[in-house]
Formats: structure tokens, C-alpha cells, sequence
């Protein structure tokens, strides 16, 4: 099968591999699929609360070539957008951008799912530091 | 030495033809263009000469005898004649066939279609050394077994199956014994006699020789084997494989079986110093590598590893200098991953990181080091982008992890 040069150039040189500290408040972790099915992709996001901009975003993905470029590309386009900004990325946008073909469209599947479990994650660790804080200030 | 890229390590898959094979086909292409059915002239007569000659070749390299090789176009067909063959000719003895789940799929799907028919198919599980137990052979014979089919050595894995102990079985209890040896003639001593095989399906293009030409030895004595034709026509190979033969190719096949008996002792003995050499050489600087398979019983030139972490296919993307195989779902046409794999009891997590390398006579020294260092270089750099290794290495059970929770997270 041949790969399409973005896929190519992400494989190559993916953008923004690494990991963010998980226990962050403002670090949201996303984590998709499965060994089993041969594609894991974790896209971490640390988002400013105040302003709701993803300042970085960093993956690591086990799969193929084409889920590597995914979650890469996932990366790059999250990043300076707000999170409701980033809520809009649909895995169509992935699947043009990169010209995958039909076999890989779970890839970018895959991709969207991680950028929207990374703000689930998120947003699901703001509310359990709202009520604290409220608690706090009471005292 | 330069070496010439990209470099091919899949010689399960097929291999080249050797330049001396070459040379042994080219006259048969036009100058003696006869066909070896034309019994009135000499044209005829050369072409049955060479075909003869190849016969014999091809027979001295499995210890059989000449008339007892059916020329066909392949392997499959080998598999599907002995099979399918058999199943009519024996129907009055029984229904009954045995075969086990690391077949090729031209022995199991015939096996298959054979069931369809009203024939009943035991399919043997493999231990995780890749061979079957002889003990459940037995078990699974039965008054009404026709034939048992099991491979000499595996295309994936290499393992090569206790053949002489099974034709034993089979020739006490009265079953006829067929073996898909399209791995095993020409890499490892095949003896037709000494493994008491009834069928061998063979083909040339593993051995050095040219795609589209396979034969099926055929036993003519204690017992003597018969076989419905599943190709009808002209009546040639003795009746059972109708069709015009393919002379240069048998010409060709013939070369190529004499060149591996010649040269069988020393070429698996490089080979497999060769294959030991990549094996350490991985081994040596990577850790959570696992090897699929026995490799005690295992054709000198195979090695089928697995590298934890990382996905078979964007391994293969990294070293796309190199031609080596994957049982990773996304490089099959099924997105499944290796049911060879599978039927070892390697989980499908590991099945996904499998990579085969297949050595073959044109392989160098040179080669192997260009690909272990390709290897190590690209698994290590995936690792850095694997989260599954990350998460391993802290110490996190990835067996124990809910995947479908995060899935859904």
C-alpha cells in the first residue's frame, strides 16, 4: 500500500510526541482503543482555564503509519484553538487532510475520539476541583 | 561491501530465480518449443526428454522415483489435487479427513469446501511451540479417516512438524498421509520414504526456480496411491493433472531441485548462521522481543519475532528498505491478524508486532547486520512514540487495563 507524503512526513517527523504530567488539573488525557485491535493512541492537552485555549497538546500512539499521522496531526490542529473550537475537528477533516484511504478511516476515528476523551478527562477534573475550591473558600 | 537496495528477506513469500536456473529454461522458449505430448517428431520428443529429466531431478531430491512426480501449476493446486483427489477416490472408505489450524490457506479452505460436500474435517490445535501433539493425531483417527494433512514446515513461523512420527501413525493405522512440503523440499531434507508420506505438494518458485509450476508426489508402491483428477482433459500425468505441461518452467523447477540437493548441507548451514546472527543481533539491544514458535524444530532460515509495543505495520514503514512480512491485521487483506499467531496462543496484542524474516541464498552477511541495526533503530524510535511501552515500563499491567473503558472514556 502507499502512503500518502502528509503520512509519510508525519510518520517521519510527528509533531508534539511526548507526555504532559497526568495529575494536572489543567491536563486532559485521552486515551483510545486497544492493543488488541493494534492502534492506541493517548493525546494529553494542558488547557488555560481562564481563556479555555489548548496551550499544548502532546501524543503518543501506538498503530500504524496512518494513526501516528492521525494523532500528530490531532496535535497540531488542536493546539492554540479553544476547547469548543477543538470539539469541531471531525475525523472527515483528518481523512482529507492526510488522503487516507478507506482501510485507515478508523485511524482518524481514532484521532477524534482522543481529542474529545482529553477534554471529557478535563472538564470532568475542573468539576471535582470546583466544588473543593468552593469548600475552601467557605471555611 | 556496498549493499543494494532494498534488500529482500521474504523468501517464505518466493524467491528469485537463480541465474543457473535461468539459463537451463532459456532454450526451452523457443528454440526447443515442443510439446512434450507430440509423440510423432523430434520437437515432441526433446521437450518429453527435458520434462523427463526434470521428473527425475525433482524425485531424487524427496528419495522418490520419477514417475511417481505430477507435474501441476503450483503448490495450491498440489494441495487442492491431493486433497479433493483423495476425498473422491476413497469416498466408499470413509468421509474422514485430519488436518490442524496452522495450514496454508490452500489446505484449508480445500479442507473447507470438502466439508461443504458432506466430508467431515478434524482441524488439530497447535501447542505453543507451533507443532500439533501426537497423541491427539491419534485420538482423532477414526474407521471413517480417509487421509491426514499436515504441513512439514510453516510459512509463517517456520516450524517444522513431527512429519516422520505422524507418517508413522498414519501408516498403522491404514490412512493415507499428505503433506503441504512447499517450506521444507529443498531447504531440509525431505525423504518420501522415511517420513512414509503417501502426497507431497511442492512447488518451484521457494526453491530458486519459476512461479506457475508445482508437483504432487504421488506414492505408486505399498500403498499405491490413487487420485480423481480434478482437471479433466488430455489425460496427461498419468491421468491425474490434464494440460498441456510447462516446459520450460519444469525444465526450470528441475535445475532448481538438483541446485538444492547439491547444496543443501552448506546453504542451510550459512543460513542459519545467518538467521542466528540477526536473532542475537536483535536480541542483543532490545528487550521485550519475543520469538514466535519452536526454535529448536524450525527451518534454518526463519525467524518470526515479536517486538512488544510496536505495530507491525508502521515497523515496516520505518525499514521500507527492506522486504520482510508482518502478521499485523493492517498489512492483510482481512484486518485480522495472524491466525497462525492466534493458534499459538499469542495474544493479538503481540500478533500486531509480528515481524517475519525469511533468509534466502542471495542473502549476505552484509544484509543481515544493515537489517538488525535498521530494525533496532526504528522499534526503539516507535518506542518513544508508544504509549503502551511508556505505561509498560511504569510498571502498568497492560493485560489488566480496561480498554474498552478508556475506549469509551
Amino acid at each position: 500500500m502507499a502512503y500518502s507524503d502528509k503520512v509519510v512526513d508525519h510518520y517521519e517527523h510527528p509533531r508534539n510526541v511526548g507526555s504532559l504530567p497526568k495529575d494536572d488539573p489543567n491536563v486532559g488525557t485521552g486515551l483510545v482503543g486497544a492493543p488488541e485491535c493494534g492502534d492506541v493512541m493517548r493525546l494529553q492537552m494542558k488547557i488555560n482555564p481562564a481563556t479555555q485555549v489548548i496551550e499544548e497538546a502532546k501524543f503518543k500512539t501506538f498503530g500504524c503509519g496512518s494513526a501516528i499521522a492521525s494523532s500528530s496531526l490531532a496535535t497540531e490542529w488542536v493546539k492554540g484553538k479553544t476547547v469548543e473550537e477543538a470539539l469541531t475537528i471531525k475525523n472527515t477533516d483528518i481523512v482529507r487532510e492526510l488522503s487516507l484511504p478507506p482501510v485507515k478511516i478508523h485511524c482518524s476515528v481514532l484521532a477524534e475520539d482522543a481529542i474529545k476523551a482529553a477534554i471529557v478527562d478535563w472538564k470532568k477534573k475542573r468539576e471535582v476541583e470546583k466544588p473543593a475550591a468552593n469548600a475552601t473558600a467557605s471555611t | 561491501m556496498a549493499i543494494k537496495l532494498p534488500i529482500y528477506m521474504d523468501n517464505h513469500a518466493t524467491t528469485p530465480v537463480d541465474p543457473r536456473v535461468l539459463e537451463a529454461m532459456l532454450p526451452y522458449f523457443h528454440e526447443k518449443f515442443g510439446n512434450a505430448a507430440s509423440r510423432n517428431h523430434s520437437f515432441g520428443w526433446t521437450a518429453e526428454e527435458a520434462v523427463e529429466n526434470a521428473r527425475a531431478q525433482i524425485a531424487r531430491l524427496i528419495n522418490a522415483t520419477p514417475k511417481e512426480i505430477i507435474f501441476t501449476s503450483g503448490a495450491t493446486e498440489s494441495n487442492n489435487l491431493a486433497l479433493k483427489g483423495a476425498a473422491e477416490m476413497y469416498r466408499e472408505k470413509g468421509n474422514h479427513i485430519i488436518t490442524q489450524v496452522t495450514e496454508h490457506k490452500a489446505v484449508l479452505d480445500t479442507c473447507k469446501r470438502l466439508e461443504k460436500y458432506g466430508y467431515e474435517v478434524t482441524y488439530l490445535p497447535v501447542g505453543k511451540d507451533g507443532r500439533i501433539d501426537l497423541d491427539d493425531l491419534r485420538r482423532a483417527i477414526t474407521s471413517k479417516t480417509i487421509i491426514i494433512s499436515i504441513m512439514y514446515a510453516n510459512n509463517e513461523i517456520g516450524v517444522v512438524q513431527p512429519i516422520a512420527e505422524i507418517g508413522k501413525i498414519a501408516k498403522e493405522k491404514g490412512v493415507l498421509f499428505h503433506s503441504d512440503g512447499v517450506q521444507a523440499a529443498g531447504k531440509i531434507p525431505v525423504d518420501v520414504q522415511k517420513d512414509n508420506l503417501d502426497l507431497l505438494a511442492l512447488t518451484a518458485h521457494k526453491i530458486y526456480g519459476p512461479k506457475g509450476c508445482g508437483a504432487l508426489y504421488v506414492r505408486r508402491r505399498n500403498p499405491r496411491v490413487q487420485l480423481s483428477a480434478i482437471i479433466d482433459g488430455g489425460g496427461h500425468e498419468r491421468g491425474m493433472r490434464s494440460g498441456t505441461l510447462n516446459v520450460p518452467g519444469i525444465v526450470g523447477y528441475g535445475k532448481a531441485a538438483e541446485l538444492c540437493q547439491i547444496e543443501m548441507a552448506e546453504e542451510s548451514a550459512r543460513l542459519r548462521g545467518l538467521r542466528d546472527r540477526l536473532k542475537d543481533g536483535l536480541f542483543a539491544k532490545l528487550d521485550e522481543v519475543y520469538i514466535n514458535g519452536s526454535m529448536v524444530h524450525r527451518l534454518p532460515h526463519n525467524i518470526n519475532i515479536s517486538f512488544a509495543f510496536v505495530e507491525g505495520e508502521s515497523l515496516l514503514m520505518g525499514i521500507n528498505d527492506v522486504a520482510v512480512s508482518s502478521g499485523s491485521a493492517c498489512t492483510s487483506a482481512t484486518l485480522e491478524p495472524s491466525y497462525v499467531l492466534k493458534a499459538l496462543g499469542v495474544g493479538e496484542d503481540l500478533a500486531h508486532t509480528s515481524i517475519r524474516f525469511g533468509l534466502g541464498r542471495f542473502n549476505t552477511q552484509e544484509e543481515v547486520d544493515y537489517v538488525t541495526n535498521r530494525v533496532i533503530e526504528v522499534v526503539q524510535r516507535l518506542r518513544e512514540l508508544s504509549p503502551l511501552y511508556e505505561m509498560a515500563k511504569e510498571g502498568v499491567d497492560l493485560s489488566k487495563m480496561n480498554w474498552k473503558a478508556a475506549a469509551e472514556h
